[in-house]
């Protein structure tokens, strides 16, 4: 059985315009997103600005409600649930997030802030207990647990992003989504993070649902990726499968717009013309026909699913062939 | 003569006892039509080395303590206000890194470009000029385009016109500091093309700020990088990236993954980038260097040409 | 795997908190500090009033109606006091000649309770002798000492100020959070309240207040109902904006974190929202405790406040209020001028605590 279902997840969210606040329209961030990811593997997942990205890490852990389907965690529906069940339940899923300088609380020492995630969920029955656990997280994140009574101002962003992996740690996590966790980093020290990530996946099993918008970084990590587009999945399949053989036309263009760092590959750059359209009115049909380079009539009418072209690997155009 | 020199440039924050050193003896040539990289991290005094070729640091807190900037000639540090403002937009303009930070929220596009214009091409300070400039940064409608408020643009539009704006005066350098690092991918793809195309088009010398060492590869003809505050490696961008010298530099081509490269551990270099006010004695790298050795910390490296056009500051360079 | 250090680990022996830095950065402005150090001082006095004052606040002594200012004088080393004596007609004084009593420190007078509840009878200063009053800022109506009675008076004003303050930002702090991290419908009607209460203009609804109680109360539960009232008028501002800072924080990733976690939502606004509008609250409470003093000078001085015989600024200002009287006896203005120095002191320590708990400045 999979770690983590997701099911047709929908997150719409109200546009109200008037006076009276009658809600006309959605954007829609999240449109019908299925995908699953095993106990202890990682799914990268990419996208540009506005393509829901955030918004689905995000309605996993029910930071947002969603408004249609099922998250399923080990079998269990965590939508349905609520207050101390859903509480109870949060230890299996935790978050990391951006932005180093503020995902952690300036007025909170580092042992409060990693602490408070024991306190929470009584995990440690005494204070020495609860020391011994902080220090052995700290050190587990590659800090020096000396460091627990100085506030976060007083660490780089590397080391703040590394409380914040000590943090959802502490409730020892099967899956964490990881949302952007390296893009504010020092190019020098992202890698430090990556494999620091790397790392604790293989002592703990954990599953990361790894969100970013640097392909190679994505690529580097992960055992199959997915690209959104719109709050829509427009292609899914292994990493290496997706980067060398790419079907959908979005795909492509990601993939070729990434700056080479070795002058002599003289690739033609696909180029996209225009801007992501917005997601309250997404274009009718396929979302990235307005874009498409290789757009037909059917484009404009039919949105198409996302089918599995062979083996594992998903897209959702209809131009898609199987080698 | 080039375009630009920057020779030996030092500029601390600060005064006396409490003085940072914020850049330190950086030298740096961009000649016509060259287009010059600058890369490093946050904090390695790239940003300031770049304002200050328009003397836009504001002096205090900052103090330029030895060198000089010498554009067309003219030493800017020494030059006085008024013949400065000239050169600021005129010979010299630029694009900043966030452009809805740098684009006035409460006046219309058109009105800030003709702003540009009106300051040192007040002939051309019309209607059909900004409409021409919006055309060759590649906005399409632009005549509908010059009424709206910068909010109503999308980033990559908005960076657009940051650029028309800086070519308004057709400058001969224009200095990009990180120009697409806000920005998606698809639309970065979008404005490195422009920065090309305008490059070919109207001969301009480009210094490009980043620490996307891709970008590097698409753009650069030469590549300077910097870290803490000094010059570390200088070369052609083929030599460099197919071979570089400074163990920096190789630590941080090794730490960032590639596309369709193999998912083995990286490479991470150790610790953390040193900030001002805490760089180590000695070479600056050294404590985060895999080659390290006791005399790096005891003095300074200089910085060498060891092949034509090739600077390194590491005696050790050879060892690879 | 590396392990990392702090970036100072050199410098920093100890770690400061952002409550540290900011006290540190408070210390550098000398004008905060001057407003502080004023402050200390007056209520200090204000706490000894009854010691530093020569006489108990409602001591009569009618051969002395409206005495001028009477200041100590020197002859070789010694403060002397001299005597007057009324002329027969209105109140103008003169001094007796050759009929003088030293001035003496910690002198005997009268009784009264040392913070309220220790009997005592020393006074800071004095000659002992009740036929040689000391007058440093003349006397009212009654032959009642002003300087004794503005010292009595700032017992009350400053405290009031201080306990309004303190029971509006708290009540306001509450509320305001509440209303920003649930937002939704909570939100707009707790809001839609504070506009209501807002909306009232604060003198009118400050005196239907009173009215709302009945007029014959003690002095103890008058002063109750002015710190009640006062800070009714004003939890409603500092609601608002702590609800507009609550919106903006409860987006912050560390919120979001502490959400992830399971974190009960009250735990989230009392640990990780509330703490962080600490400096606004800070400052803005400092800018406010004038309105508060103000605010019972007003009620006192429209005679609806505290009550004779007891001192308040605001019920000595009032006995001020005929223009005879201030044209020949300016010095029962005094108050005003004890009012004007207190709320100085709160304004520049306010501006220094902006500036201070402002990151961005130097």
């Amino acid at each position: 059985m999979s770690l983590l279902e997701v099911k047709n997840l929908k997150v719409h969210f109200p546009v109200k315009a008037g006076a009276f606040s009658r809600t006309h329209e959605f954007v829609k961030a999240v449109d019908d997103v299925s995908f699953a990811i095993e106990p202890g593997e990682t799914l990268g997942l990419v996208g540009e600005s506005g393509c829901g990205k955030t918004t689905l890490g995000r309605a996993i852990v029910r930071l947002v409600e969603p408004t249609a389907g099922s998250v399923l965690l080990d079998g269990e529906d965590i939508t349905q649930m609520n207050g101390s069940v859903l509480r109870a339940r949060r230890r299996k899923f935790q978050m990391i997030f951006q932005d180093p300088y503020g995902s952690l609380n300036p007025r909170m020492t580092v042992e409060q802030i990693v602490g408070e995630a024991l306190d929470i969920h009584q995990l440690t029955d005494s204070s020495a207990a609860r020391q011994k656990r902080i220090a052995e997280l700290l050190k587990a994140v590659g800090l020096d647990p000396i460091y627990a009574q100085r506030y976060p101002h007083e660490f780089s962003g590397g080391q703040r992003q590394r409380i914040g992996i000590a943090r959802a740690l502490a409730v020892e996590p099967q899956l964490i989504i990881c949302d952007e966790p390296v893009s504010a980093l020092d190019v020098s020290v992202q890698a430090q993070i990556i494999n620091l990530l790397r790392d604790l996946q293989q002592q703990h099993g954990i599953a990361y649902l790894f969100i970013a918008h640097d392909l190679a970084v994505v690529e580097h990590i992960s055992r199959r990726v997915m690209v959104m587009y719109l709050g829509k999945i427009v292609e899914m399949a292994e990493a290496k499968t997706i980067i060398r053989e790419p079907k959908h036309p979005y795909t492509q263009a990601l993939i070729s717009a990434v700056p080479e760092v070795d002058p002599e590959t003289k690739r033609k750059r696909i180029v996209l013309p225009g801007d992501v359209p917005s997601p309250i009115h997404p274009p009718p049909g396929c979302p990235f026909h307005p874009r498409c380079p290789i757009a037909e009539e059917r484009c404009k009418t039919e949105v198409p699913s996302l089918q599995e072209i062979s083996s594992d690997h998903w897209v959702a155009c209809h131009l898609a062939k199987p080698n | 003569m080039n375009l630009l020199e920057i020779k030996n440039l030092k500029m601390d924050f600060g005064k006396n006892a409490e003085a940072l050193r914020a850049i330190d003896d950086v030298s740096l040539t961009i000649g016509a039509g060259e287009t010059v990289c600058l890369v490093g991290e946050s904090g390695c005094g790239k940003t300031v080395t770049a304002l200050s070729i328009a003397r836009l640091v504001p002096t205090p807190p900052a103090n330029y303590v030895g060198g000089e900037i010498l554009l067309n000639g003219q030493d800017i540090l020494k030059m006085p206000n008024g013949e400065l403002r000239n050169i600021r937009g005129g010979v010299v303009s630029y694009v900043f890194q966030e452009p809805g930070a740098a684009l006035n929220p409460v006046f219309r596009v058109g009105n800030q470009i003709k702003e540009s214009l009106k300051l040192h091409k007040p002939e051309k300070a019309t209607n059909e000029e900004v409409i021409r400039l919006l055309k060759l940064v590649g906005i399409p409608a632009p005549e509908s385009r010059i009424r709206n408020y910068p909010f109503e643009m999308s980033g990559g539009m908005q960076q657009r016109v940051m650029i028309a704006m800086a070519l308004a005066s057709e400058p001969k350098l224009l200095v990009a500091d990180e120009p697409t690092t806000a920005l998606d991918v698809t639309i970065q793809a979008q404005i490195l093309e422009l920065l090309h195309e305008l490059k070919q088009r109207l001969g301009m010398a480009i210094l490009l700020i980043t620490h996307n060492l891709g970008i590097v590869g698409d753009m650069a003809d030469r590549v300077a990088v910097m870290y803490a505050g000094q010059i570390v490696e200088l070369a052609p961008v083929k030599e460099l990236l197919r071979q570089p010298l400074h163990p920096y530099t190789k630590a941080l081509m090794a730490s960032v993954p590639k596309l369709r490269g193999d998912a083995d551990r990286l490479s991470a270099i150790p610790g953390n980038v040193p900030r001002i006010g805490n760089f180590p004695a000695g070479c600056r790298f050294a404590p985060r260097c895999p080659m390290a050795k006791p005399e790096c910390s005891e003095k300074v490296p200089e910085l060498v040409e060891v092949e034509a056009g090739r600077w390194v500051r590491c005696p050790f360079w050879k060892t690879s | 795997m590396e392990t990392a250090e702090p970036i100072s680990i050199a410098e920093a022996k100890f770690t400061l908190s952002p409550g540290q830095l900011f006290w540190q950065r408070l210390k550098r402005r000398k004008i905060a500090v001057a407003g502080g150090v004023i402050l200390i001082f007056l209520y200090a006095v204000a706490l000894t009033a009854g010691f530093v004052a020569p006489f108990y606040y409602d001591h009569l002594n009618t051969d002395y109606s409206f005495h001028p200012p009477l200041w100590p004088r020197l002859s070789g080393f010694h403060l002397i006091v001299p005597r007057t004596e009324a002329q027969a007609d209105g109140f103008v004084y003169h001094e007796l000649p050759n009929d003088t009593k030293p001035l003496h420190f910690f002198v005997c007078g009268d009784k009264y309770k040392l913070f309220g509840f220790i009997p005592a009878s020393i006074h800071l200063f004095g000659t002992g002798d009740s036929n040689y009053p000391v007058y440093l800022l003349g006397a009212d109506q009654f032959g009642r000492d002003v300087f004794s009675r503005i010292l009595y008076g700032s017992q009350i004003s400053l405290s009031i100020g201080i306990i309004g303050i303190a029971l509006s930002f708290a009540f306001g702090m509450i509320i305001g959070g509440i209303s920003g991290y649930f937002a939704g419908s909570t939100d707009t009607v707790i809001m839609r309240l504070c506009e209501l209460i807002m909306s009232i203009p604060a003198l009118y609804l400050i005196i239907s207040l009173r009215a709302a109680f009945p007029p014959g109360m003690s002095s103890s539960e008058i002063y109750a109902m002015i710190v009640v009232i006062l800070s009714f008028i004003g939890w409603a501002s500092m609601a608002r904006v702590i609800r507009g800072m609550t919106l903006s924080l409860r987006e912050q990733q560390f919120v979001l974190a502490a959400r992830a976690l399971g974190q009960s939502h009250l735990k989230i606004i009392c640990r990780h929202i509330l703490p962080n509008t600490f400096s606004y609250v800070i400052v803005a409470a400092t800018l406010s405790v004038p309105y508060y003093i103000l605010g019972e000078v007003v009620l006192s001085f429209l005679g609806v406040g505290i009550q004779e015989p007891q001192a308040s600024w605001g019920n000595m200002l009032s006995a001020a209020e005929d223009v005879q009287y201030l044209q020949n006896y300016p010095w029962l203005l005094a108050p005003s001028a004890a009012i004007f120095v207190t709320v100085l002191a709160f304004n520049f320590l306010g501006d220094g605590l902006r500036d201070a708990a402002d990151t961005k400045s130097l």
